[in-house]
């Protein structure tokens, strides 16, 4: 039987002496009208129109595998005083950034965020308003917070146009896309979009999410929500091994990538996997200098929740010594069902030293907060 | 080599010259349907055949292809190696056929030349019952026709299909499997009914058969979630060069979000990683792991048990030089479980022909 | 062990529940059809509040495909990663032998016999005449 500890009361993780960063944080608005300031009129028509088009058949609002709860929120995040969870300012900052003491929060804006939209220009003037909103509604207001450059990676010039928009504004700290582009995410056509984040030196973060419109899986479309959230793991495999093995990080030797919400115990097995098969097949990609798992090793972070769950609580060890203990950031996805407390997600098996880097350190690094 | 062991080899590749060589097993009407319409080849790009891992270097004749005979079987692995037995598991594209009818001629011309051409010319070899799962009916039916020869001991289908594996549409095939005491094979391979990622087409074949790991992981869900295991409790599961190494963390996690979401699946009633030591096992080669012995044993520690594991050379394709047909890092003391025991204990068919 | 008075009987009706915090500890109290359970507010998982967890039905399966759903109002479902209890047992579904929530008894009491005390009652006074809610923690 569990001990039942004492009441969880407010407070910092004792182990966050470099601070306390939380990577994925999902500011909603309250109603879509919050937009319409950054909107031009013709797009603001469009969206009352003909709504966000994503590659799935429902209409905006109604996930294909519907969630395990509404808005997939915690149902303790709704606030108080009316509309969604992550829309109100004041709340979040009494449940999240007060209640833990968080020191920097990076804003990860979903839908409607129009991102993945299979109207390109739609999904650039909503990536511009939801940026806009963002310093608007947040950035502005709370200096703990910093915000992703959303943008239409659909259209890659688009992209990174509305990246050189937001470079030198300290307000933004990344580049958000989806995990599921419509094609793999180091296909050369997303290349703008890695240009100029190198340029405006910011790194790119995928969140796990979005609608390629291929099948969830290579061998077609899984029943189940459970599944669903199995396979984010998947894609975004699949998107390492392409943003690897198309030598995006030859190309771009500055380009540091995030993986958000996409687990992380996977990847070193991707790294043996891509290291062994490339030492048989290296004619076909001689623009690959080094062992892929080099590349992973140097370019690419990891955020924690979901940090997945060994049986043996000490497997996880071995696995985040593999994936680098200093390329491990603190997540607590707030207001999402799945929410990590970071106090108690981090298990006890890691050590105080490598905690401090995991809840602060390695963010700091990272992002030069 | 390993005679010792007296090992089970439990992933072979006979590979069909062309197609030439099935019409004698086709009748009239497909023979000829071949032969007017041009139908030459059904290699696939899972496999081109001029990669360097398809064929090992040294086992390529003039023509650049291989392994296309019992002999060369002998003599470049099974004599070389010790083998006492060997499961053959051929991978010609008939999968990939889209017309259901041509696809059932030409998967059970392929099953016949398996049987002709290598089990009736060697007694240590036994075989994998090709599927055309295009269709359920005749997938089923190619079970029934086969199931009679006990040199056939598992069925083999592909690991990107149409529908992911668990769906309920393919029970029938499970409940034949079970029924005759035979594994469901799932090799590494695509029959290109979508992309090779969920986030579309690959520009590289490293890429490309880099992403089979994430195949797997996507099949081994939906047999999971779907409830095919404890629908069909006696059913097991090979999983064919999969690289094995993406299995630990993939059901760390798939069992951590099953703690919230069970309610979705309700049948999936004990912890996903038991019905996965109970029903799957994995062959050995491929391992995606470094050569460094002591991060191999602490992968294996991961594993959390030493009967997940069978041995297999995976003939001809480029996995080792040499004869070091066992993956560095895998401690001696393992192999007699993973070369004999365990192969005997997952297929039920080979315990019933073996001298202890 | 301290006897808490946690509300009156008809502050709490059939499918409600309060929370209280009382001796250090943080009590989530249901009421299911008349009877009333005590759980620790704190989920073993990660500490969610139970209280502000979603309360279900159990749903369990004889074969694939089949959904028996019993129990209505009978489990309740941690905020937070969604792991379900057994409001009745503090047990949880997936692993009720290691994986469960604390448990106080709880009771109706009448104000007669809590009187003469002792008990804590934070907020309302004790009436001879009523019934309360009372849970050992």
């Amino acid at each position: 039987m569990n001990v039942i500890q004492p009441i969880a009361a407010p407070g910092k993780p004792a182990a966050a002496t470099l601070g306390l960063v939380d990577v994925d944080i999902h500011p909603r608005p309250h109603a879509i009208e919050d937009f319409r300031p950054f909107l031009s009129e013709r797009w603001w028509e469009h969206l009352q129109t003909w709504g966000m088009r994503a590659r799935h058949g429902f209409t905006a609002g109604q996930p294909p595998f519907p969630k395990a709860q509404p808005l997939a929120s915690r149902r303790d995040a709704w606030p108080p005083n009316g509309g969604t969870p992550a829309s109100d300012l004041d709340f979040l900052r009494f449940q999240l950034l007060d209640n833990y003491g968080i020191d920097y929060g990076v804003l990860n804006p979903l839908q409607p965020s129009g991102q993945g939209d299979r109207n390109n220009g739609f999904s650039a003037a909503m990536a511009h308003a939801t940026n806009e909103w963002q310093l608007e509604a947040w950035l502005r207001k709370e200096p703990r917070l910093r915000g992703s450059v959303v943008v239409p990676y659909e259209d890659p010039q688009a992209s990174a146009a509305e990246i050189r928009k937001r470079a030198g504004d300290p307000n933004f700290c990344q580049v958000l896309m989806m995990s599921r582009t419509a094609e793999p995410a180091g296909n050369p056509r997303y290349w703008p979009i890695y240009e100029a984040a190198v340029e405006a030196g910011l790194p790119v973060a995928f969140h796990a999410f979005g609608y390629s419109g291929w099948a969830m899986t290579n061998g077609g479309w899984p029943s189940f929500y459970i599944e669903e959230v199995s396979e984010h793991a998947t894609s975004c495999q699949n998107q390492v091994i392409s943003l690897v093995t198309e030598g995006v990080f030859e190309r771009f030797p500055g380009l540091k990538v995030i993986l958000i919400e996409c687990g992380f115990a996977w990847l070193p097995s991707v790294g043996w996997r891509l290291d062994k098969h490339w030492r048989h097949l290296k004619s076909e990609v001689p623009h690959l200098k080094r062992a892929p798992s080099e590349y992973i090793r140097d370019h690419i972070w990891v955020s924690t929740q979901p940090m997945e769950e060994p049986e043996r609580g000490q497997h996880i060890l071995d696995t985040c010594e593999w994936v680098g203990w200093d390329h491990i950031l603190f997540a607590s996805d707030y207001p999402h069902w799945d929410f990590d407390d970071p106090r108690a997600a981090i298990p006890g098996v890691i050590p105080a030293e490598r905690r401090r880097g995991i809840y602060g350190g390695n963010a700091r690094a990272l992002y030069g907060f | 080599m390993f005679s010792r062991f007296r090992p089970i080899d439990c992933d072979l590749h006979p590979m069909v010259p062309d197609m030439r060589a099935l019409t004698p097993y086709m009748d009239e009407f497909w023979r000829d349907q071949v032969e007017e319409r041009g139908i030459t080849t059904l290699d696939t790009q899972s496999w081109p055949v001029r990669s360097p891992k398809t064929i090992r270097q040294d086992w390529r004749g003039a023509d650049g292809r291989g392994a296309g005979t019992v002999e060369l079987l002998r003599a470049q692995s099974m004599d070389r190696l010790g083998t006492a037995m060997g499961i053959l598991n051929p991978l010609y594209g008939v999968q990939l056929v889209f017309n259901e009818d041509m696809a059932a001629a030409f998967t059970r011309a392929l099953n016949d030349w398996t049987r002709a051409e290598w089990l009736d010319r060697d007694d240590r070899l036994r075989a994998s019952i090709v599927l055309p799962l295009q269709s359920v009916e005749a997938s089923v039916a190619e079970i029934e026709r086969l199931a009679p020869d006990p040199r056939f001991v598992q069925v083999l289908v592909l690991v990107m299909g149409e529908v992911p594996l668990g769906r309920r549409h393919y029970w029938p095939v499970l409940e034949a499997c079970a029924r005759h005491g035979l594994p469901l094979g799932i090799h590494a391979g695509s029959a290109y009914r979508h992309p090779q990622t969920s986030v579309g087409w690959t520009s590289w074949y490293l890429e490309e058969y880099a992403a089979n790991q994430q195949a797997f992981q996507s099949t081994l869900a939906s047999l999971l979630t779907e409830g095919a295991f404890s629908k069909f409790p006696d059913l097991r599961v090979v999983l064919l060069e999969s690289g094995v190494t993406w299995l630990p963390s993939f059901l760390w996690r798939l069992q951590k979000t099953w703690k919230g979401v069970r309610f979705e699946v309700p049948w999936v009633d004990r912890l996903p990683v038991e019905i996965v030591r109970d029903q799957v096992r994995l062959t050995v080669q491929p391992l995606d792991a470094p050569e460094d012995g002591a991060i191999v044993q602490r992968v294996m520690d991961q594993l959390r048990s030493d009967a997940l594991l069978l041995w297999a050379s995976d003939w001809p394709h480029w996995q080792y030089d040499g004869d070091a047909a066992m993956p560095p890092g895998i401690p001696e003391s393992l192999w007699p479980k993973l070369m004999r025991d365990n192969p005997l204990a997952t297929y039920q068919r080979l315990r019933e022909g073996v001298v202890a | 062990m301290a006897r808490i008075v946690v509300a009156p009987v008809g502050e709490i009706p059939a499918g409600g529940r309060k929370l209280i915090e009382a001796e250090g500890k943080r009590i989530v109290v249901f009421n299911l059809g008349g009877e009333f359970y005590a759980l620790s507010d704190r989920c073993p998982h990660q500490g969610g509040s139970l209280c502000a967890g979603l309360v279900s039905g159990h749903v369990e399966s004889a074969a694939p495909g089949e959904y028996r759903y019993s129990r209505r109002g009978e489990m309740v479902r941690c905020p937070w990663h969604y792991w379900e209890f057994d409001i009745r047992t503090g047990k949880s579904w997936f692993d009720p032998k290691r994986v469960q929530v604390r448990q106080f008894p709880a009771q109706v009491a009448s104000g007669a016999t809590l009187v003469e005390g002792p008990y804590v009652a934070e907020t309302f006074p004790v009436k001879v005449e009523d019934e309360y809610v009372v849970v050992d923690a």
